[in-house]
C-alpha cells in the first residue's frame, strides 16, 4: 500500500492541466490529505509540453519527487518529456483510445464521461473526478468545491460539471475496486485548517503584512506573480501598484517612494535586476530603504525564461557600483517566504539599506499545505521621525543610521542627494566629509550583523558531514537527507545568505566535510562561504539544467558522499 | 524687499557666470513665493547635469537622483504623498536624452507634477558635446563633422502624446517665464515647460541674442486647446513659438486614478496595513 502518491499531469499549454490541479489539490486537502504541487512549463502560450507534479500524502510533504506513481497525459508527447521520471510501477492513466500509445494505459474514459455530462469542455472536471475517485477523496467536498469554483456560471454548466465529476469519481473508484490500483492514504483532519499558498503569494502576502503599500515593476517571469497579486488587491490594501516602462523606472520609483514615506518594493528577475543596478546603488548613497524581490531564472541573457536556477546570488550581492551595505534573504519554505518578505521591509526601514528577497521559479510556482500564517508575530516598524527646522538627513550618528524624516512630516526639509553629500544632504567634494559619510554608511553593517536570521540545522547535532544550502533547496535537501538514512550528516539551511550570520561559524568549524548544494553551476554560496565564512567547501552538489532538485536525486547524491 | 523663502542665501553656486540657469532659478523661486507656496510643501526632483544642481540652490525638499531618472522619481513622490507640490527640474540631456523613455511614459501617466527642462541645446557638465536638442551642423568635440541627427522636438512629441500641458519659455524673459511656470504648477496633471537658455561656455551658436532673435510669443488669439493647431505651430519651420502651446484639461491625473486614494488622500507614510482584511484574505486559502 502506498501512502504518498505522486501524480503528474502533463499536457500542452492551454489543455487545462492547471484547472485539474487547482481543483484537485484543494479537494484533496479539504478531504484530509496533505498535498504538494509544483509545475514546470515551456516559454509559450499554447502547445509544448508542460507538467504539474502533485503529491498527496498522509503527512506534510513539501518537496518535488522524481518518480511518478500516476501519469495523466493529455497529450501523447508527454511520455517522452517525462521518460526519465517513469518507473516500472508508473501507471499511465487516460483515454486509452485517444492516446494510442504502445505502452499499457489504464483506461479512464475521460472524453466519454465528458460527452455524457454535456460536452468536451467537461474533460478537466471529469479528470478531477477520476483522480479524486482513485484517491478516495470526499465526494461531498468535491461537489461543494465545484459549486464554489464555478460560481457565477449558469446553473446548467455547474450541474454538468458536477455530473462529470461524479461520473469520473465512479470510474476512478471502479479502477480501485477491480484491483487495478491500490492506495491507502490515512486522513489527517488537521489539513482542513491549513492553507495553500504558493511562493509568489507568500512573498506578496508577507509584503502586505510588512506594510508594503507601493509596488513598481516591469513584468518578467518568474517574478510577475508578486506584482499581479499586489495589483489585484490594491483597492483592499490601498497599494499603489504601477507597471513601470522598464526596470530602471521601477527601481527609481521604488527608491523615491520610500523617500516620500511609502514602503515600496520592486519585483524582478535577473535581466531586470541587471538594469536596476544603478538604482540599487542610488538607494545605497541616498540611504533610502528599498526592498527588491528577485525571482531567479537561468541566464545568461534571456536564458530559460520559465525555468529555475539559483544563479543570481552574486548578482544580488554585487549589483550596484560603489560600496554600501545590503541584506539578502533567501526563503527556503513558504513560511519563510512570508516572514522574510515582511521582515525585509522592517530591516530596510531600520537600517536604511537595500534588502533583497531572493527566490526562484520553483519557489514561485510551488505550494503545499502549511499552518495559517501568524500575523501577530509581525509588526510594521516605520522608523520615521517628525522633523524640525535644521533637520539633517545625513546626520552622523553612533550606529550610522540618521533618523529618517519624510517631506511634509514636520518643519524640516528632506534633502536626498546621489552625489557625495554633507550632513545637510548637499553636494560636497570635501575628503573629510567623504570619509565620514562612507564610514557612516558602511558602519550600518554592524547594526545589520547584530540581528541576522540564523541558519537552520536539521539532522543530528553530532554531524560529521554538513550539507549547506540556501533558498529553495531547503525542502528537497531535508527530505533527501531523511531518505538517505545517513546518521552522520546534517543540513544547514541559510534563510539569510548575506551578511553571513555569525551563528554559522560553529557549524562550519564542527563539520569534517562541508558539501554545498546549489541550483547553479559555480557554487556561488560556496564562494561566499570562503570569502565571509573562512571555510572552503569540500564538495558541491550542483544542478543547472533549469529544473529543481528532486528528493530522489538528492538522496542518491547524499548517499554517495564519503 | 522681503527675503524670498526659497532663497538659500549666500551659497557657493557651481554655474558659470552669465549662465541662463541663474535666471531660471530666480524666476522659479519668485514664482513659488508669489503663489504662496512654502518650502515645506515643495519637492524638487532632478537628475544629473548642471541644471540638475538647481534643487541644491533652492530652499525646499529635494531628491537629486540618477541621470535621466527624475521623472519616475517625481511620479512616485507625488503618488506617495499627493499633497506635495512636485517639480522635476533638470536639463535637456537629462530629460530628453538619458531619460527619454521616462518622458514618454510620464506623459502617458499624467501625474500632477511640473517638469521644467533647461534647454541650452548642449551638454555642459561633460563639456560641450551635442544634446538631443542641438541644432544641425553644430560642431562639438564628439560631433566633429557637425550634428547630422534630427534635433529632438519636445513640444511636438508632447502634443503627439496628448500631454496635458505643454509650454515653452526663454530664460531671458523672466516675467513671461514666471507666468508660464505659474500656470504649469497650477495645472492639474503633467506640465512640461521647456525653457530656452544660453550656455555661455559651450554653446557659441545659440546665444542669448540668438534665442531672442529666433523666438516669438503666441498671443491672445492662439487657442492652446486646439491640438492640430498646436502641432502645426510647434513643427513650423523658422522661429520657435513661446508661451502655453497646448493644454488638455480633460485628462485625469495619475494619483486620482489610484485606488489607494479613492477613500482618502492621507499620505502613504501615515498608513498601516489592514490586519483584519489580511487575515481574511489568508483564510480564503484554506
Amino acid at each position: 500500500m502506498i501512502n504518498d502518491v505522486t501524480i503528474v499531469l502533463g499536457g500542452q499549454a492551454g489543455q487545462g492541466i492547471q484547472t485539474i490541479e487547482f481543483i484537485l489539490a484543494r479537494v484533496l486537502k479539504r478531504s484530509g490529505y496533505h498535498v504538494f504541487s509544483t509545475k514546470e512549463y515551456m516559454s509559450r502560450i499554447r502547445g509544448g509540453q508542460n507538467t504539474i507534479t502533485l503529491r498527496a500524502a498522509d503527512r506534510p510533504v513539501s518537496a518535488l519527487t522524481r518518480h511518478i506513481d500516476i501519469l495523466l497525459p493529455l497529450d501523447p508527447g508527454i511520455l517522452e518529456h517525462v521518460a526519465d521520471r517513469m518507473t516500472v510501477d508508473t501507471v499511465i492513466l487516460g483515454d486509452a483510445e485517444a492516446l494510442s500509445l504502445d505502452r499499457a494505459v489504464l483506461d479512464a474514459p475521460i472524453s466519454r464521461i465528458a460527452r455524457e455530462a454535456g460536452g468536451k469542455i467537461y474533460e478537466s472536471t471529469a479528470a478531477v473526478g477520476v483522480l479524486a475517485g482513485i484517491l478516495e477523496a470526499d465526494q461531498t467536498i468535491l461537489r461543494d468545491y465545484l459549486r464554489v469554483y464555478f460560481r457565477g456560471k449558469k446553473p446548467k454548466v455547474i450541474d454538468q460539471n458536477c455530473a462529470a465529476a461524479d461520473l469520473g469519481y465512479a470510474a476512478g473508484r471502479k479502477l480501485c475496486e477491480d484491483g487495478s490500483l491500490s492506495y491507502s492514504i490515512a486522513r489527517d483532519e488537521k489539513t482542513a485548517d491549513r492553507i495553500l499558498v504558493n511562493g509568489a503569494e507568500a512573498v506578496a502576502l508577507g509584503a502586505i503584512a510588512g506594510g508594503c503599500n507601493f509596488i513598481s515593476s516591469y513584468p518578467m517571469s518568474p517574478s510577475t506573480g508578486v506584482l499581479t497579486f499586489l495589483a489585484s488587491h490594491d483597492d483592499t490594501f490601498d497599494i499603489v501598484a504601477e507597471q513601470a516602462e522598464d526596470e530602471i523606472a521601477a527601481v527609481n520609483m521604488a527608491v523615491a517612494a520610500w523617500y516620500a514615506g511609502a514602503r515600496a518594493m520592486a519585483t524582478t528577475s535577473g535581466g531586470g535586476l541587471a538594469l536596476m543596478g544603478e538604482g540599487i546603488s542610488l538607494a545605497g548613497v541616498l540611504e533610502t530603504p528599498l526592498v527588491i524581490h528577485l525571482a531567479q531564472r537561468p541566464g545568461p541573457g534571456t536564458g530559460l525564461p520559465t525555468r529555475t536556477e539559483q544563479g543570481d546570488l552574486e548578482l544580488a550581492l554585487y549589483a550596484g557600483h560603489g560600496e554600501f551595505p545590503r541584506v539578502i534573504y533567501a526563503p527556503g519554505t513558504i513560511e519563510e517566504a512570508f516572514l522574510l518578505s515582511a521582515r525585509a521591509f522592517n530591516t530596510a526601514a531600520r537600517c536604511q539599506v537595500p534588502v533583497f528577497v531572493l527566490t526562484d521559479q520553483y519557489t514561485m510556482d510551488t505550494y503545499y499545505d502549511i499552518p495559517e500564517f501568524e500575523l501577530e508575530a509581525i509588526s510594521v516598524e516605520k522608523h520615521i521621525v517628525e522633523t524640525n527646522a535644521g533637520y539633517q538627513r545625513y546626520r552622523l550618528t553612533e550606529d550610522g543610521v540618521s533618523p529618517r524624516g519624510v517631506p511634509g512630516y514636520g518643519s524640516g526639509l528632506i534633502a536626498a542627494d546621489s552625489d557625495e553629500h554633507d550632513e545637510d544632504g548637499h553636494i560636497t567634494e570635501s575628503m573629510t566629509v567623504r570619509n565620514a559619510q562612507v564610514d557612516k554608511r558602511l558602519g550600518k553593517m554592524e547594526l545589520i550583523m547584530k540581528d541576522p536570521v540564523p541558519p537552520v540545522l536539521t539532522g543530528p547535532e553530532d554531524f560529521r558531514v554538513l550539507l549547506v544550502g540556501w533558498g529553495s533547496t531547503c525542502q528537497p535537501i531535508r527530505e533527501g537527507l531523511e531518505r538517505s538514512g545517513r546518521t552522520d550528516t546534517a543540513h544547514l539551511h541559510f534563510p539569510q545568505v548575506y551578511p553571513l550570520p555569525h551563528q554559522a561559524q560553529g557549524y562550519l568549524e564542527q563539520a569534517e566535510k562541508v558539501i554545498v548544494v546549489e541550483n547553479n553551476a559555480t557554487a556561488q554560496f560556496g564562494k561566499l562561504l570562503i570569502l565571509h565564512g573562512g571555510r572552503e567547501p569540500d564538495g558541491a552538489i550542483l544542478k543547472y539544467d533549469g529544473l529543481p532538485f528532486t528528493v530522489e536525486e538528492l538522496a542518491d547524491a547524499i548517499t554517495e558522499i564519503d | 524687499m522681503e527675503k524670498n523663502r526659497f532663497d538659500m542665501g549666500d551659497i557657493d553656486i557651481a554655474w558659470c557666470p552669465g549662465c541662463g540657469n541663474f535666471r531660471i532659478l530666480q524666476t522659479v523661486q519668485e514664482t513659488l513665493e508669489k503663489m504662496g507656496k512654502a518650502p515645506e510643501e515643495v519637492v524638487f526632483v532632478s537628475g544629473i547635469g548642471q541644471a540638475a544642481k538647481t534643487p541644491h540652490y533652492m530652499k525646499s525638499h529635494f531628491f537629486n537622483g540618477l541621470h535621466g531618472r527624475a521623472l519616475p522619481a517625481a511620479t512616485a513622490i507625488k503618488a506617495a504623498n499627493p499633497g506635495l507640490t512636485v517639480i522635476a527640474e533638470s536639463g535637456d540631456g537629462d530629460m530628453y536624452g538619458e531619460g527619454g523613455n521616462h518622458l514618454i511614459h510620464t506623459m502617458r501617466r499624467n501625474p500632477n507634477i511640473t517638469n521644467i527642462v533647461h534647454n541650452n541645446m548642449v551638454y555642459g557638465l561633460t563639456k560641450g558635446q551635442a544634446s538631443p536638442t542641438s541644432r544641425l551642423g553644430m560642431v562639438t568635440p564628439v560631433q566633429v563633422h557637425g550634428v547630422f541627427e534630427e534635433p529632438f522636438n519636445p513640444m511636438a512629441m508632447a502634443i503627439a502624446m496628448n500631454a496635458s500641458f505643454v509650454a515653452r519659455a526663454f530664460s531671458g524673459h523672466p516675467e513671461q517665464t514666471g507666468e508660464i511656470i505659474r500656470q504649469a504648477i497650477e495645472h492639474k496633471g503633467y506640465a512640461l515647460v521647456d525653457v530656452f537658455q544660453p550656455c555661455v561656455s559651450f554653446n557659441k551658436m545659440n546665444t542669448l541674442k540668438w534665442f531672442a532673435d529666433n523666438t516669438w510669443y503666441v498671443d491672445g488669439s492662439y487657442n492652446p486647446t486646439d491640438r492640430a493647431e498646436a502641432f502645426k505651430t510647434v513643427t513650423a519651420e523658422g522661429k520657435f513659438a513661446l508661451g502655453v502651446l497646448y493644454v488638455n484639461e480633460r485628462r485625469i491625473p495619475f494619483e486620482e486614478n489610484l485606488p489607494a486614494y479613492k477613500r482618502s488622500n492621507t499620505p502613504l507614510y501615515m498608513r498601516s496595513p489592514d490586519r483584519e482584511k489580511l487575515a481574511e484574505l489568508i483564510a480564503t486559502r484554506k
